[in-house]
């Protein structure tokens, strides 16, 4: 049933203006791009990452070159321009909404340099929260809900990527594609198919706990264990893996992020200090409580017990008489399911794009790594620190540095505590 | 379909700029993975350092390409020390985990708007910061062989950049046959043996770490001076794991291996492209299937797909030694 409906997607894919930042290959190949028609381009959103729709952008270049462009409904613009030179691209400041601005009001004109026809030229207008908008505490309230519902979504991939890594040893890098798994069926589900999100989102986690979770463990990484396959080589498979849905990913879906028919522009409500969307508070529920309903499984179950005991010694706990294949096998599926809702979560609140998972495995991996590798608490605590460090850091850095200072204290508790906030010194060495 | 055309891209990039640029990011994960068995993520971050310093120091502080050059081996030192002194005390997979982060945050600085003056955001740099290079260019006409074609200046970077390539295999050879080398080897196969010979095995890590990244960043002055321009966005987690498949590919642990790797590596990846291209072009494949603005995600698919199946059924690559690499120890 899936694969007759590939046919029909493919039709969707669009031109991946991703690849033609990549780079790769076209200096040396030379390929014939020079008919293909040039943009300069960008996506206008908040730092909340919701699109500004309704905007101005024109660009001025050589030949008395002008041309303008408005931010269409998921804030995209693009300009074509007809030869390479230097343009010169400026905003519509008056036509941002109200309490968003730009975040440096000298970078209202930027020069995009085209330095060839065939590649397109990305600009970036950072916008944020208007100066008058916020008290530094009603940012800073707002900030922190944001950051909790980030720890959430870091909070329900990590589990799942821990998970498999005490139960097997596999560093899996290709986890971050199971949150874009979940995510995209949600979309063809609920935009191809036509489902409502509330019944497209229960199949979509089906689907990926069976593809993700099932499927990938039988298919390949049981094999894979059987060899006796190393831990080394598993993980470099894993990257091989991503690299393979990623791009499979982006043949299927091209490279624009896109937002779910359903519930797309939601106002927010205000409680208290904070804004809210009315789908974020419902996803961010249904998040929590599986979160806590998979914590709660993991430490009373026979399951979840039988899953430690694998994770502390394969060989013991196979001799009294836990089947370890099965443990492991469910290991994947719970993952899988908790990631592939992961995904979910930030599709119905910003889109879906085939680097969702991509741009935030990285945060999941430090989030596991500072909680201490393997150990169930470590990745939840682990991921309430990433996530509301992140959003609270733009208090003082610029809100496009956020990762960066996620990563920086990452490297920086490594350097104090190596096992992590809670893991066993034995893990490391 | 133009075979001729296809064979004669293919071959160019086969041993053109992307290949020396690949090779040397392999040569210096060969070092590191393939001689000292660190799982270095962070090549991308080392290949970034040595071309942004050569575009920042020439194009913002109008220095000496030359001196930009030292420059830049400098930094990529800075960065080797940097990385290594609190992480190579870590297992194996944290110590991948830290690099991919490190190599992250140096590409989101060079590409934040707030550097924009310096470092140029998601634009990078562009300028001739190169001149100086393409001043000495002996090459008046380019090549234009049936099967080989460069432009002057694209011959001229192939030509000193194999030389340069050339040179750092010979100065590997050296190294890892010494006694310094086996040492290396030693640690990759049993870093408590070696601790137990009263050897101070950081000590060598650290260094292997510093070699090999300087030689990545000499691939970023590559990188940097073959298009006079430095884009953030190339200097992606992407680019450290297809170096990672040309290593792979080629076999680690062996000398020549990186440089073998590159060249089948590059001249697969363009001749799919080109052939692909031409046959949807052409309508031998249906539109429908695949469009033309797709046959670069079909090409990156089978990277995925090729790294995968290397892996699983010939970790050893075309020309390594099963035995030399023993990929399948646990942890």
């Amino acid at each position: 049933m899936r694969k007759k409906r590939f046919g029909a997607l493919m039709m969707f894919a669009t031109i991946a203006t991703t690849l033609s930042c990549l780079g790769f290959g076209f200096g040396a190949t030379g390929a014939a791009s020079a008919a293909t028609p040039t943009f300069i381009q960008g996506t206008l959103i908040d730092t909340e990452k919701n699109p500004l729709p309704g905007v101005g952008i024109s660009a001025t270049g050589p030949n008395n070159f002008s041309s303008t462009s408005i931010t269409d409904s998921s804030g995209k613009w693009q300009i074509e321009v007809p030869v390479a030179a230097v343009y010169e691209v400026s905003i519509n400041q008056e036509q941002l909404p109200d309490g968003q601005a730009l975040t440096d009001p000298t970078r209202a004109t930027i020069k995009a340099n085209v330095i060839s026809l065939g590649f397109n030229v990305t600009i970036l207008f950072p916008i944020g929260p208007g100066v008058e908008k916020a008290s530094d505490l009603e940012r800073g309230a707002q900030l922190l809900a944001d950051g909790l519902i980030l720890a959430l979504v870091i909070a329900l991939a990590a589990l799942g990527l821990n998970l498999v890594f005490g139960t097997t040893g596999l560093t899996n890098f290709a986890h971050g594609e199971l949150l874009t798994l979940g995510g995209l069926l949600t979309y063809y589900l609920s935009a191809i198919v036509g489902l409502k999100v509330i019944f497209a989102v229960p199949i979509a986690v089906l689907l990926s706990a069976f593809i993700g979770g099932y499927l990938q463990d039988k298919v390949l990484w049981q094999p894979l264990r059987r060899r006796g396959t190393g831990l080394i080589a598993a993980l470099i498979v894993s990257i091989g893996l991503a690299i393979l849905i990623r791009y499979f990913f982006l043949f299927i879906f091209g490279g624009d992020t896109r937002q779910l028919p359903e519930y797309a522009g939601q106002d927010g409500l205000t409680i208290g200090l904070v804004s809210i969307t009315p789908k974020s508070i419902i996803t961010s529920s249904i998040g929590l409580a599986m979160l806590i309903a998979a914590t709660m499984w993991l430490s009373r179950s026979h399951m979840g017990k039988a899953s430690r005991a694998v994770a502390d010694n394969p060989a013991l706990a196979s001799s009294s008489g836990i089947e370890v294949e099965r443990v492991i096998r469910a290991v994947w599926i719970l993952g899988a399911t908790l990631a592939g809702f992961a995904g979910i979560m930030v599709t119905i609140n910003q889109g879906v794009s085939f680097v969702l998972g991509q741009d935030l495995l990285l945060l999941i991996f430090a989030a596991v790594t500072l909680g201490g590798l393997g150990t169930i608490n470590g990745a939840l605590i682990g991921s309430l620190v990433i996530g509301v460090s992140i959003q609270l850091s733009t208090l003082f850095i610029p809100t496009e540095l956020k990762y960066v200072g996620a990563l920086a204290i990452l490297i920086i508790i490594l350097l104090v505590r190596p096992q992590g906030i809670l893991g066993k010194k034995g893990r490391i060495g | 379909m133009d075979f001729l055309f296809i064979t004669q891209q293919s071959l160019s990039a086969a041993i053109g700029v992307n290949t020396i640029i690949f090779a040397l990011a392999a040569i210096g994960l060969n070092m590191h993975f393939g001689y000292t068995g660190l799982l270095n993520f962070g090549q991308a971050g080392f290949l970034a350092v040595g071309a942004y310093s050569v575009a920042v120091a020439v194009v913002s502080f109008n220095i000496s390409l030359w001196i930009a050059l030292l420059i830049g081996i400098g930094n990529s030192i800075i960065l080797a020390l940097l990385l290594g002194i609190p992480t190579l005390r870590l297992r194996a997979d944290y110590l991948a985990i830290v690099t991919i982060a490190a190599g992250e945050i140096i590409r989101q600085i060079a590409r934040s708007a707030t550097f924009n003056d310096t470092l140029g955001g998601s634009d990078g740099i562009t300028g001739k910061f190169g001149k100086e290079f393409f001043d000495l260019n002996p090459f008046s006409e380019g090549l234009n062989l049936p099967f080989l074609r460069y432009t002057p200046n694209d011959l001229w970077v192939v030509v000193v950049g194999w030389s340069v390539v050339a040179l750092i295999l010979a100065l590997m050879w050296l190294l890892v046959n010494s006694p310094w080398g086996r040492l290396l080897k030693a640690i990759r196969e049993d870093e408590d043996a070696v601790r137990s010979l009263g050897k101070n095995v950081y000590l060598y890590k650290i260094q292997s770490l510093i070699a090999g990244g300087v030689i990545g960043s000499i691939g970023g002055f590559v990188y940097a001076l073959s298009r006079q321009s430095v884009q953030p966005d190339n200097y992606g987690t992407a680019l450290t794991f297809f170096a990672y498949t040309v290593l792979i590919l080629g076999g680690a642990a062996r000398v020549m291996a990186p440089v073998a790797g590159a060249v089948i590596f590059w001249f697969l990846l363009v001749f799919v492209e080109q052939f692909l291209r031409q046959a949807v072009s052409a309508g031998y494949i249906p539109d429908w299937l695949i469009g033309v603005n797709q046959v670069g995600q079909i090409r990156f698919m089978l990277v995925g797909l090729g790294l995968m199946l290397l892996m699983i059924f010939r970790p050893q690559g075309i020309f390594g030694d099963r035995k030399e690499l023993a990929l399948d120890a646990r942890a």
